[in-house]
């Protein structure tokens, strides 16, 4: 599908007054003459609010032609490490689209949602199959929400054991930042722990800093370096040892599905992210789903509602049935006002459903397959892998330092250059403690000759590098914009269109920043 | 395995690339004694057919009854082009904007959605959006206690005219950081300001205002935010973007407006769907704006001038700032805001007001309906936008359980959050039902209260 090579104009540059998507609108018949009656005058709007007056061709069109402005996984290959961008399949959008799961309101009686909760509980057991956890909750709406969801529990753990002073989570400096934030915002206090030469986490750092404070521990494994950390058990053992729990960041399960499982690993509390290993869409920035699973010891604090099941009951035979405050009443509470995100848990299920048992085994198989296969070609290439002696998970690590100290070339140049050949940029600067990083996830998804064709966009960036660093370094020369000037956007904030901006940048007097 | 492309031939070439006999051996590095054989618990895998008729299944199991409960979640005439366009690829599946120049198109629909979004709630600066309306109350309440830097209480006031349920959200996403969220009892349906004189001593750090509240009823929010400000204490506005189409703005309550406007925008164009996933709403003053959690974005140039689009002040997020971010929060509901920003561009400010007046006009028409059966009494004689409170002269499980066989979804049970009204019931009527639907309704509820009493 070709980009659009355009700028598109803001929506409301095509708007003119009069005009409009009549057919949408309530006719006479659905909204009386006189608006609003029994309204008392001080409660009504004086100013029309600011929305285009459009038709609905226009609206089509404008969005449309968005739209290709983007890449995504339908269009592009897109090796973004730690984010697992795979196919989202047709069939889970379609069959969570049928008019019995859209128009179900979320406090409908149980009688009339035995369908969808049928789905979540069996979701729900899944789930607890895949992980070896003893529990699943599935309202957490994104992996943060999973992670606080995490944490909170943690916390709820030890307050009910009265062991009041455990308000330390300790986290490794490769961590995702939702980590530490998640911490802080649990009331917990931070303390980090190094990563040594090889990707492993320093196990004697760990046991120096655990102790009687300690609530507990949050891992990604494999690890944000894109390694298995082998010492696990001996981690969950110190940390066990010491009193505390272990969490589990779902972000990187994709590389081990069907092959080795958080429970087992000795974890107390996981969150998965649905929208990662089970595939269900990004959406350029949400909904996710972040369920969460839990031990034994943790199964009273989740979250509600979970999806109870009665056997047997009455003539249908199961009676599905939510548990809530009355059930579980040491839960962490609710975490949104329903169910989470219930549309993006459906496609989760339908996408488990259509793997099942054997398919589940494969996703980690050739997500690892891929991943090395493009670490060992990119490597042979004269890319730097930052662990060179392991074996790459699901994701693995190029560091361009050679190229920046020697071309002056540097990850975000490489990264942004890709976009030009077509290629999704991988993520760069992260994990920080390797320099110039790019993390590479290619996903299951992904034939040998997209793999292919990547490697060979970085052969051709390398030798331009080599030769022409300047137009890398200026890269991207083909999207409708050129690198932009965040320092600008940050300074003079312009965060909303208006009328006086239209023919251009001028920034007026309320949008200047106050300093 | 239904969506691998590798064949065997791939498979074999890729492990000599490796310097791997067999797949299994990149797997070496986990220790043995912690790899599984089998998923004994996961079913056989099915394809498309046959998930498709399971789900089809399932779906007409739960049927397509006539709904009349809102309570936070309302059905609304959702126009075809909203899903159509919001489930393109380039929408659905791509990635947070972070590489601005391949995302251009959904940084650029965020900047249109912060623009409808902060004009219909009369603030100056929107972020991308939260998880829904009870987490948002919660995300503003931790937003107010970092902007009210006088006050040291870290007390807000929770009126029980909010949402029990963004309530019960809120409550979850605060309270392990030690803010108290104090409930305030509203036994008249609204709350007035006597119900508030106790505080007016107090270091109090904001109050929040739900409007339309949970009954359906209009809050006095000109005088409530006027004497919160007088108090001392910021304004936290909980509201529902259909009515803004007619009512008036949080930014223009009282003489200096709210200061933070929350809300969910599920409402425009994004389905009941049982629950999620819906989209929160943030919107705040200018003063604010580094403050507020979740990305934003903002209009700049590119290196020869032209007009483009990044996210913006991420220095606030925790993908920067880590344990000093404002907010854990790393998602926005991306899907969900562009269902919402092209619903708003269908409606357009007429067509907004117009699914406004109808909601309220069909709404007073059911309590029209529902007063002449016998045995119901309408609550709270005040103004109202398209929710009510209703009593029965019995308890109310029973006559939805029954409603329900009936394929009526006929309101939402208030015993459990409110048991101090009595039997009573909130229900809900918008542009979607009819005339017929709203007789229908009423005479089912008569039926079911006539049998009720022949059975007693």
């Amino acid at each position: 599908m070709a980009m659009q090579k355009h700028p598109e104009k803001i929506i409301f540059e095509y708007s003119r007054p009069g005009r409009g998507a009549f057919g949408q609108w309530p006719t006479e018949r659905h909204s009386p003459n006189e608006p609003a009656s029994g309204i008392p005058a001080n409660l009504l709007r004086k100013r029309k609010p600011l929305l285009p007056e459009v038709s609905e061709l226009e609206v089509v069109r404008h969005f449309t032609k968005l739209s290709q402005l983007n890449f995504s996984i339908d269009t592009h290959f897109y090796p973004l490490g730690s984010c697992t961008m795979k196919y989202n399949p047709k069939a889970c959008n379609q069959y969570a689209m049928l008019p019995g799961f859209l128009g179900r309101h979320p406090l409908a009686p149980e009688s009339l949602g035995q369908g969808f909760l049928a789905c979540m509980y069996e979701l729900q057991e899944m789930l607890k199959e895949v992980t070896g956890m003893q529990g699943v909750a599935l309202s957490p709406m994104a992996g943060a929400h999973g992670e606080f969801a995490g944490v909170a529990m943690i916390r709820a753990y030890h307050r009910a054991r009265g062991d009041l002073a455990r308000n330390e989570i300790i986290v490794p400096d490769a961590a995702h930042g939702t980590n530490p934030a998640t911490a802080v915002m649990c009331g917990c206090v931070v303390r980090e722990i190094p990563t040594k030469d090889d990707g492993d986490i320093d196990v004697e750092a760990l046991r120096q800093v655990v102790g009687p404070n300690t609530a507990g521990i949050m891992l990604t494994n494999p690890s944000t370096c894109g390694v298995f950390e082998r010492r696990i058990k001996e981690v969950a053992k110190i940390v066990h040892d010491a009193g505390g729990l272990l969490y589990y960041d779902g972000a990187n399960l994709n590389a081990i599905l069907g092959k080795v499982r958080p429970g087992d690993m000795g974890f107390d509390v996981i969150h998965m992210n649905l929208h990662k290993t089970f595939s269900t869409p990004h959406g350029g920035g949400g909904p996710g789903a972040g369920a969460v699973g839990v031990s034994q010891r943790l199964l009273p604090f989740m979250p509600i509602p979970v999806v109870g099941k009665e056997a047997g009951v009455g003539k249908d035979g199961d009676r599905y049935r939510w548990l809530t405050e009355k059930d579980l009443p040491q839960s962490i509470g609710r975490l949104s006002a329903f169910m989470g995100n219930a549309g993006v848990l459906i496609r989760a299920y339908i996408y488990m459903r259509m793997l099942g048992r054997e398919g589940m085994h494969r996703v980690g198989e050739y997500a690892t397959l891929n991943a090395n296969y493009l670490m060992a070609r990119l490597a042979r290439a004269g890319f730097d892998p930052a662990y060179p002696g392991r074996r790459a998970s699901h994701e693995f690590i190029i560091t361009a330092k050679k190229q920046k100290d020697v071309l002056g070339v540097s990850a975000m140049d490489f990264a942004k250059r890709l976009l030009d050949y077509g290629f999704h940029a991988p993520t760069t600067y992260f994990p920080l403690l390797v320099p110039e990083c790019l993390l590479i996830e290619p996903t299951e998804t992904e034939s040998k000759e997209a793999l292919d064709g990547f490697v060979d966009a970085m052969i051709a960036i390398l030798r331009e590098a080599e030769t022409q660093p300047d137009y890398v370094k200026t890269a991207p020369h083909t999207m409708t914009v050129r690198r932009l000037d965040d320092v600008r956007a940050a300074r003079q904030l312009d965060l909303t269109w208006k009328p006086a901006t239209s023919q251009g940048l001028r920034p007026t007097p309320e949008n200047a920043v106050p300093s | 395995m239904p969506f691998n492309p590798q064949t065997p031939g791939d498979v074999e070439q890729m492990l000599a690339t490796i310097g791997a006999s067999k797949v299994d051996d990149l797997f070496d590095e986990i220790p043995k004694d912690l790899r599984i054989e089998s998923l004994a618990g996961i079913p056989d895998a099915l394809n498309e057919m046959d998930i498709g008729k399971l789900m089809s299944a399932r779906a007409a199991q739960d049927g397509t009854p006539l709904n009349f409960i809102g309570a936070g979640a309302y059905e609304h005439h959702i126009p075809s082009a909203v899903w159509a366009l919001t489930t393109r690829g380039e929408f659905y599946s791509a990635y947070t904007p972070y590489q601005a120049e391949a995302s251009q198109g959904t940084l650029q629909l965020i900047y249109e959605y912060q623009t409808m979004i902060t004009s219909l709630t009369g603030m100056d600066v929107s972020n991308a959006s939260l998880y829904d309306g009870g987490s948002a109350v919660g995300e503003s309440a931790l937003m107010a206690i970092r902007a009210h830097r006088r006050s040291k209480s870290q007390r807000i006031l929770v009126p029980t005219t909010v949402n029990p349920f963004y309530r019960k959200a809120a409550v979850s996403t605060v309270g392990n950081q030690g803010v108290k969220l104090e409930e305030v009892p509203c036994p008249k349906g609204s709350l007035s300001i006597a119900d508030l004189e106790k505080y007016a001593d107090e270091d109090v750090t904001a109050l929040v205002i739900q409007q339309p509240n949970f009954f359906g009823v209009l809050e006095d929010v000109d005088a409530l935010t006027d004497w919160a400000h007088a108090h001392n204490m910021l304004v936290i506005a909980s509201v529902n973007p259909t009515s803004l189409g007619i009512l008036k703005p949080p930014g223009e309550w009282g003489t200096k407006g709210a200061d933070i406007a929350c809300g969910d925008c599920q409402p425009l164009g994004v389905p009941l769907s049982s629950g999620g996933p819906y989209a929160g709403f943030l919107t705040t003053k200018m003063e604010n704006v580094r403050q507020m959690p979740g990305r934003i974005v903002g209009r700049t140039v590119d290196m020869d001038g032209k007009q483009g689009f990044a996210l913006t002040l991420q220095a606030r997020e925790q993908h920067i700032r880590r344990g000093k971010a404002t907010s854990n929060i790393c998602t926005n509901q991306g899907l969900l805001v562009t269902a919402a920003t092209i619903y708003l561009s269908l409606m357009g400010p007429e067509g907004l007001a117009r699914v406004a007046n109808a909601c309220h006009a069909r709404t007073n028409e059911l309590l029209a309906a529902l007063a002449r059966v016998k045995g119901v009494k309408v609550a709270f004689d005040r103004p109202r936008f398209h929710e009510a409170v209703v009593q029965l002269d019995r308890p109310v499980a029973p006559v939805i359980a029954d409603l329900a066989r009936k394929g009526i979804v006929g309101g939402f049970d208030l015993s459990n959050d409110y048991p101090e009204l009595g039997n009573a019931l909130l229900v809900c009527a918008t542009e979607t039902r009819t005339r017929e639907d709203i007789q229908k309704y009423a005479d089912a509820l008569a039926e079911t209260l006539k049998a009720a009493v022949r059975a007693a």
